[in-house]
């Protein structure tokens, strides 16, 4: 009787890429809800441009490519870039920022390089930057949370001003921007340091305390919680790699407590720098794209740990609101060296 | 019965907390049971034995029969090639009908020298002279002699030769090796549980040759069956030589280095064997055979092999006769199911599966695995990587196989060579655990062949590099030396002059040479000058 011949092993676990990439999309849910819920109809405007230019992009490129699109279209790595964009852009954003920022991702981050496992750099990162450093003033447009007075409304616009404003630039009775949005808890208390106003200040003014709430900000502290949540889920089913949430949270956290104990006026506390923006977004969804970050075990120690650090610098002392973007796709530059120089011993190494 | 194997089990050996932990390593399904419910079983014997030649480590065996020839069951039918080989031999009476070149159970599907044996089915043993309790007055190379022309190799499935490795030095510790860590396999649990009295006889003979102080047999807790019957014959021994250490069942104890860093906490070092760390490692099939060796003058004509899987109808263990043809194995435990897919040597961790059944079992085949269609973990493409790293995580060896798979798709030899390629043992964890499908291994192995297919060609070209210059260098010789005999020539050649001119001096009529010379030129010019007046006057009279 003859057979057919197939590599060792013969045997293997049941799992694939798609798998982990939909647990990935699975996890960030809790956290989007809340992100709907506390910010409004501009986060599902956000998604769902995102989404379908993501996935369009995708299917362009790939027939571009002679490869098989409604296999790499499933395997869900363009949908979870699409997501994490999304949720990182702010949620008044114009239609086109999010258009530009998915094309770029998608078409540039991601298949220039090769597609899927051949990216340097984090597509949503990469995105990001491109409409950062183009259009700052759209990515300073979030709504007011829910359960902030914003002049004589409450919270975020209601559907139709939502819609008028994201897709034709329009505010009823011609208002500015300015009527509907706000500036982000982090980027306040960087303005307001400018102006010579201290963190207790800012915190305690009238105005503002309704935005910070009692943690890091009304609606970010609930946010953040969700997405570690489905972190932790993430971790326990072995779907990312434990090591870099736990440097990076580790690295924000001593770093920022250092600032915060020599000068607690000027510097926010470590509880505040954990639990705003996007911090719990990156440590477990972002810092995690396992294609850009460090693989071995010592070197996703220093990956996280470096990205906590340039997390804060960029905060603390750049002229951005958020440092994430900028932190992950500069420790993605330095994955190939980290990987180099931190290979394990092999068994029996005499160095060990 | 049952009842009281647990108990002892309990009581005389459990897995203790001072064992260490290899990196990484996987919890499989094991399916031991699908062929551990009957006893092994004897194999009808078969019209013809083909034999194969190479069926350990090292050097071809030199065949000792010719075509025609009439053996006996345990004759030698090739003697080692080299110091690193085995002999090999008739399993069973009857006429050699060919030596000849056909397909082995090799990873590369290749063929190889084969003696063809037709079956007299008479069963006639050669002579045989059991040495029996005698061994103990015997030396060590008398019983490495024994051992080394009853052609023993290790059964574990690196088919080393086993004489070769029973080195006397430093050896302290004899680890049996009855972990058997391959789903799937059960041959050594039956044969423990079987034959544990023999096992341990046999390897009472390996402690008496290497002079070892002790004897840890190694099993893993999934087998508490083998470790009843294992320690039942230890009691009965009762030297205190032997101890069973029974360890967690996890993939791949039972590779030699992973088991001395469970046993001892120490890792073998890069480029040594474990003799330097006081221990020798044998599998319990091994012993068995130095057993029969030396107590029933046996040479190694038979082993069991387990035939299992899904796809064959009653699994079971049988002692087969090296250079049985598989099918007749396969046919012996019920034949295919019909949804059977694959035939695999050895386990499905690190088997090599085979194009045909038409193959001889040989030293090596521990195990026939047919899988069934279902079981088939195959995807016609692979995703990319996406450096997930989980093989890092499951690696014995911490390499980083993400990395390697990178170089070795790249054919990037020098980080191939610094991400230390050559020290996968090919057990195949990092692939079971991809999730994007990559045959990982596939690609070790090819890059692996690729590095030594390279430094064949560089030592082939040093090789012509050195005859080259060497050519140069005697071209350069014997420029040299016929120079020196022509300036030798030479010297003589003026020294003659000399002495001529001497004794010209001496008779008186010298004069200079320059003067002589003058003379001759003016002689010539005056010629010259003469014919070419001649041709003008020629000239002008025409």
């Amino acid at each position: 009787m003859l057979f057919k011949r197939t590599p060792s092993p013969h045997i293997k676990q049941d799992i694939s890429v798609q798998d982990m990439m939909y647990n990935v999309l699975y996890a960030l849910i809790p956290g989007t809800l809340a992100a709907i819920y506390f910010f409004g109809w501009g986060v599902l405007f956000n998604l769902l441009i995102a989404i379908s230019v993501c996935l369009s992009t995708e299917a362009i490129i790939l027939k571009l490519r002679k490869r098989n699109v409604t296999d790499s279209l499933l395997d869900g790595s363009a949908l979870l870039t699409a997501c994490l964009l999304a949720l990182a852009l702010p949620s008044l954003a114009p239609w086109w920022i999010t258009v530009i920022a998915s094309i770029s991702a998608i078409a540039m981050a991601k298949h220039l390089y090769g597609g899927l496992g051949f990216n340097p750099f984090n597509p949503a990162m990469v995105g990001y930057i491109v409409v950062m450093i183009s259009f700052p003033r759209e990515m300073t447009m979030w709504s007011a949370p829910l359960g902030v007075t914003l002049g004589d409304s409450s919270g975020w616009p209601d559907f139709s001003t939502t819609f008028n404003w994201v897709f034709l630039g329009q505010l009823p009775g011609g208002a500015s921007i300015d009527s509907i949005s706000m500036a982000t808890p982090i980027d306040l208390i960087k303005t307001q340091l400018n102006q010579f106003h201290d963190v207790i200040e800012t915190r305690n003014n009238v105005e503002y305390s309704p935005l910070f709430s009692s943690i890091s900000g009304t609606g970010w502290q609930w946010i953040n919680l969700l997405f570690l949540g489905g972190g932790i889920w993430l971790i326990k089913k072995n779907v990312i790699d434990w090591r870099i949430p736990t440097a990076f949270l580790i690295s924000l956290i001593f770093i920022s407590n250092i600032f915060a104990v020599m000068d607690y006026a000027t510097n926010s506390s470590s509880l505040f720098h954990i639990f705003s923006g996007g911090t719990m977004l990156c440590a477990f969804f972002i810092a995690t794209d396992p294609v850009t970050a460090s693989t071995t075990p010592r070197g996703r120690w220093i990956y996280g740990a470096c990205i906590g650090a340039l997390v804060y610098i960029i905060r603390s002392w750049g002229g951005y609101p958020d440092g994430i973007a900028f932190a992950v796709v500069l420790m993605n530059m330095a994955a190939p060296l980290i990987d180099y120089y931190t290979q394990p011993k092999v068994y029996g190494d005499p160095d060990k | 019965m049952t009842e009281s194997i647990k108990m002892k089990h309990n009581s005389a050996a459990t897995i203790t907390p001072h064992l260490s932990k290899f990196n990484g390593g996987l919890t499989l399904d094991a399916y031991k049971s699908l062929s551990t419910t009957k006893p092994i079983a004897d194999m009808e014997p078969c019209k013809q034995y083909i034999v194969p030649l190479q069926q350990h480590i090292g050097v071809i065996s030199q065949p000792m029969v010719k075509v025609g020839d009439r053996v006996l069951k345990g004759q030698m039918l090739a003697r080692p090639g080299d110091l690193l080989s085995a002999a090999v031999h008739a399993p069973v009476s009857g006429t050699v009908t060919d030596i000849a070149q056909h397909e082995v159970p090799h990873i590369s599907g290749l063929s190889d020298l084969c003696v063809f044996i037709e079956n007299d089915f008479k069963d006639e043993w050669q002579e045989r002279q059991p040495l029996g309790a005698e061994y103990n007055h015997k030396n060590s190379s008398d019983l490495r002699k024994i051992i080394r022309d009853s052609g023993i190799v290790g059964l574990g499935g690196a088919t080393f030769p086993s004489s070769v490795k029973q080195t006397e030095t430093d050896v302290n510790t004899l680890l049996l090796n009855g972990v058997e860590c391959e789903p799937y396999i059960t041959c050594d649990d039956m044969l423990m549980r079987e034959r544990a009295g023999e096992i341990i006889s046999g390897a009472d003979i390996i402690g008496h040759i290497i002079k070892a102080r002790r004897c840890i047999i190694a099993i893993e807790d999934n087998k508490p069956e083998a470790i009843a019957a294992m320690q039942s014959a230890i009691d009965q021994d009762g030297t205190g030589f032997f101890s069973i250490q029974v360890i967690p069942t996890k993939y791949p104890s039972g590779g030699e280095k992973q088991l001395i860093q469970i046993i001892t906490g120490k890792e073998v070092p890069k480029g040594h064997y474990p003799v330097e760390l006081g221990i020798l490692c044998h599998n319990v099939a091994t012993a068995y055979t130095v057993h029969r060796a030396i107590h029933h003058a046996e040479p190694l004509i038979s082993r069991i092999v387990t035939v299992t899987g899904h796809g064959v109808k009653k699994p079971q263990n049988i002692e087969v006769l090296i250079g049985t043809p598989m099918q007749a194995c396969i046919e012996h435990c019920g034949g295919y199911t019909e949804n059977s897919d694959e035939l695999i040597m050895g386990g499905p961790m690190m088997g090599f599966s085979l194009n045909t059944d038409a193959l001889p079992v040989v030293k090596a085949s521990n195990c026939l695995l047919v899988t069934a269609k279902e079981d088939n973990p195959h995807k016609e493409k692979h995703m990319p990587c996406i450096r997930c790293g989980k093989c890092v995580e499951v690696c014995p060896v911490r390499l980083l196989p993400q990395q390697l798979y990178w170089y070795a798709s790249s054919h990037n030899v020098d980080r191939l060579q610094e991400h230390n390629l050559f020290d996968c043992i090919e057990c195949g964890c990092c692939a079971y655990v991809c999730p994007s499908d990559i045959p990982l291994v596939q690609y070790y192995r090819h890059a692996k062949t690729l590095i030594w297919q390279q430094e064949r060609e560089r030592r082939a070209s040093d090789i012509s590099r050195e005859r080259h210059e060497a050519h140069q260098r005697r071209l350069e010789k014997i420029k040299q030396e016929r120079e020196e005999k022509l300036r030798k020539k030479r010297e003589l050649l003026k020294k003659k002059a000399d002495d001529a001119a001497a004794s010209d001096s001496e008779n008186g009529k010298s004069k200079s040479d320059t003067d002589n010379k003058r003379a001759v030129i003016a002689e010539a010019i005056a010629r010259a000058q003469a014919k070419k007046a001649e041709r003008n006057k020629n000239k002008e009279a025409e």
